[in-house]
């Protein structure tokens, strides 16, 4: 089993803490994984994707030409990586930021208004949340009772406050792919 | 080791001038009227009288005076050039039981090593600097250095040191008086015995300073180089006298030994 | 067994290190290696360590040559230009005979470049050590545990052979988190080598650290003192790893970061039917000359693959002595080849060196 991640967005839009999120879940349900991270210099704003790639053996590369699955959190990151992914691939894209027409139809595209579902939530800086629940309830790699534990252990303790609406948008993620099917 | 080849004290006879312990007897390989060997000698009687000598580390730079490991009876470390302040900053932090000092020429200090002995300062670090200053680079021949007085000959000064050739000398005491975390800061020479007896006792200051933890301590000494200043021995101490001395004042800049011992006392 | 924690190559190296015992560590801030220097203040003083930040990498390097003239366990970490200033520095301790630690975490080059992963120092990190007749010993891990397990280990060979032990890492390996197990923090070995500095105490004889030695045979004695000790090294500390076919049409020779691209593209090769063997040398000096000479004789070619425009590939023709093919594909200035790009190159032997110079994917950028 290989499963490759690949998330991309704008700076600021929580790529890098869902992807390291999803990474710490897999590494606790027992299975290998790298998170291979790459952004914009910039301090503030610029670009964000990471790469997370998990294995039941040795992971091997980090890098991965052709993803099997992408989160993709905006506009540009659509234009930028959807044509990369393996035919057959998964993509899980905001269209909320990047909406609902792609030139892909030999892959499975997952559309979901991530802002709005995220607003609905009660913060708009829970859409890489919601996206994250939308590709664990698509993918099954690990559960979204994983993730939760993930969040505890990935996220400060002085920030644990935030917690509670977090797992709410994992869990209105993965209800929209549900409900979506 | 030292004492069998000198006047071993008796009963009858008090020695009153010994061969420094802190000195080898590695004979100095420096030219005749060159002030190397009384800065050597002081700096060794200072370790002596301190009773330091079995914890010291001195650190020879690259120069006339590259040897010093040779000639102080210490444990020693050779320093790549200019590097001294970083060496005895590695040594102090990992063993600041030891007192170390680094003994470095104008080229090494002022030119190339400039930023090791600011930041030293500026960290506090716990050693000992004595700074030989001839105003010239003298195991290379005869260049100019950072030093070099305005109008100074030197092999690469050949009419004179020029603003626009050479630039303005650089007064090193004058630049580290203004940082904070230096304890001890004086500048001497030894061009006669009460200079000699005044430059003996800012050494020992300093390396007090490094005992009593207080911060960095420097002393320079403007020395004479008759070699490549082109002159007699005497003629070189009179240049002291007359030229280096106006660019390079003596003076006492800092001493927080006296702010230590007033405010205990 | 422990548990395992996910960690970044940055931080798996500074926390190498304190669980291996070093105690002192000398930094100055450069991209892509600053959570090293981050770590080391934090959390040296927790356990009766020195951090000192330098004004420059030259400074901290001569920082680290007076803390390793103690005998302590000292270490610097950097990124290629910060490693260029720090040669000087390391051929006087070369030259001292002390031993010390020293991380590089590769970036694109020359000049500033940019502060992608690339491993183009390979020439700077095996032949360099600044002037002289030195070297590093050179060890390239390929996952943040193994530069754990490795920055750790280094100590003990540095001192084994008196002589600075660099670890060649990259950008990628600096910023990715993996599982990593960590091992309690041990104490360094009690007292001091008996060569080591501090004042000659209690009427021992008095030592001195020095690189000068105007004598020239004398000279020639201490060097040849030294190239001795590597070669006890090139007996005692080769490492390599293969993976692949048993008996392949094709040896690819990777190292570090550019190993794993080719772990997985050697898989998807071998799924496409061609015969093919990765070996990935870990001791880059000492070099495993003999596994790759003895593949020579049995594959049709070597196809070495690296982050650089042909570095690595001198050691491996160096190794193979013509007897066979040795080809390059190689990335560079931060950009990196792709497992598939490097499955093709296998397959149908297509990109050569001048197809690998047009653009592919980004690996620019910061990282973390």
């Amino acid at each position: 089993m290989r499963e490759e991640v690949y998330m991309a967005g704008m700076g600021g839009q929580g790529v890098l803490l869902a992807s390291q999120i999803l990474a710490q879940a897999a590494m606790s349900a027992g299975l290998e994984v790298s998170w291979f991270p790459l952004y914009s210099p910039e301090v503030r704003g610029g670009w964000a994707t990471c790469t997370v790639v998990v294995a039941d053996g040795e992971v091997g590369s980090p890098v991965v030409g052709h993803p099997a699955a992408m989160i993709l959190m905006d506009k540009i990151a659509v234009e930028n990586h959807l044509g990369k992914i393996r035919p057959e691939g998964l993509a899980i894209v905001n269209s909320s930021l990047a909406g609902e027409e792609f030139d892909r139809d030999d892959v499975r595209i997952i559309a979901i208004p991530a802002n709005d579902v995220a607003t609905e939530v009660g913060s708009e800086r829970t859409v890489n949340m919601v996206l994250l629940g939308a590709y664990v309830a698509s993918a099954e790699l690990v559960t979204l009772a994983d993730i939760e534990q993930a969040l505890r252990e990935v996220i400060p303790e002085r920030h644990h406050s935030f917690i509670p609406i977090n797992v709410a948008a994992l869990q209105r993620g993965a209800q929209y792919v549900t409900n979506h099917r | 080791m030292n004492q069998s080849m000198h006047q071993t004290p008796t009963d009858q006879v008090k020695p009153v001038y010994t061969y420094p312990d802190s000195l080898t007897e590695v004979p100095l390989r420096y030219c005749p009227g060159c002030t190397h060997g009384i800065a050597h000698r002081l700096v060794a009687e200072v370790i002596d009288e301190l009773g330091v000598r079995e914890r010291t580390v001195a650190i020879a730079p690259v120069g006339c005076s590259v040897y010093a490991y040779e000639y102080f009876n210490t444990d020693a470390v050779q320093a790549a050039h200019g590097r001294g302040p970083a060496v005895a900053t590695g040594i102090k932090r990992t063993r600041p039981d030891t007192i170390v000092f680094t003994y470095q020429g104008d080229g090494d200090l002022a030119s190339i090593g400039l930023a090791e002995v600011i930041h030293a300062a500026a960290r506090a670090e716990n050693f000992t600097v004595i700074f030989v200053n001839n105003a010239v680079f003298g195991m290379t021949q005869g260049q100019m250095a950072p030093t070099t007085l305005m109008g100074q000959k030197t092999t690469t000064t050949p009419r004179g040191r020029t603003i626009e050739q050479g630039g303005h000398p650089l007064n090193i005491c004058e630049l580290l008086a203004q940082i904070p975390g230096v304890a001890y800061l004086a500048r001497e020479t030894m061009i006669a015995p009460k200079y000699v007896m005044r430059a003996k006792r800012s050494i020992k200051k300093a390396f007090q300073a490094q005992m009593q933890e207080l911060g960095f301590s420097l002393v320079e000494l403007v020395s004479s180089c008759p070699t490549w200043w082109r002159m007699k021995p005497l003629e070189a101490f009179a240049h002291i006298e007359e030229k280096m001395l106006v660019q390079y004042p003596l003076e006492v800049f800092v001493d927080k030994l006296k702010e230590a011992n007033d405010s205990s006392g | 067994m422990s548990e395992r924690k996910l960690i970044n190559g940055n931080e798996a190296t500074a926390e190498g290190a304190i669980a291996a015992g070093c105690r002192y560590f000398f930094g100055y801030p450069i991209t892509p290696q600053n959570k090293i220097p981050e770590y080391m203040s934090e959390h040296l003083p927790d356990v009766g360590g020195v951090y000192v930040q330098a004004e420059s990498e030259v400074a901290a390097i001569n920082m680290v040559y007076g803390a390793a003239s103690t005998g302590a366990w000292a270490m610097t970490t950097s990124s290629s230009p910060g490693i260029s200033l720090m040669q000087e520095g390391l051929s006087y301790m070369i030259g001292s005979e002390l031993p010390c630690v020293v991380v590089n975490m590769v970036r694109g080059g020359p000049g500033l470049g940019n502060i992608g992963p690339a491993q183009s120092d390979y020439w700077l990190a095996t032949r360099g050590a600044g002037h002289g007749d030195g070297r590093c010993l050179t060890f390239a891990p390929f996952s943040v545990q193994e530069l754990y397990d490795l920055v750790g280990e280094a100590f003990t060979i540095a001192q084994r052979y008196r002589n600075p032990v660099m670890i060649l890492a990259d950008a990628i390996l600096a910023s990715m988190r993996e599982p990593c197990r960590l091992h309690e923090r041990r104490d360094p070995p009690p007292g001091q080598p008996e060569w080591a500095v501090g004042g000659p105490r209690d009427g021992r004889p008095r030592n001195i650290i020095n690189s000068l030695y105007v004598d020239l045979a004398e000279e020639e004695q201490v060097n040849l003192r030294i190239a001795r000790r590597y070669e006890e090294a090139a007996q005692q500390e080769i490492r390599f790893v293969e993976y692949g076919a048993d008996e392949p049409q094709i040896l690819i020779c990777a190292y570090g970061i550019a190993s794993r691209i080719c772990q997985t593209a050697v898989q998807q090769a071998m799924q496409a039917g061609v015969s093919v063997r990765l070996i990935r040398p870990i001791s880059l000096f000492p070099f495993p000359e003999e596994a790759i000479r003895q593949w020579a004789e049995r594959v049709e070619k070597i196809l070495v693959v690296e982050l650089s425009l042909g570095q690595f590939i001198e050691d491996v023709r160096l190794a193979v002595e013509g007897r066979c093919p040795v080809e390059l594909m190689g990335r560079t200035g931060g950009m990196v080849m792709t497992p598939e790009e490097v499955t093709d190159r296998i397959v149908d032997g297509r990109g050569r060196l001048n197809e690998c110079l047009t653009p592919g994917p980004s690996a620019a950028g910061r990282g973390e």
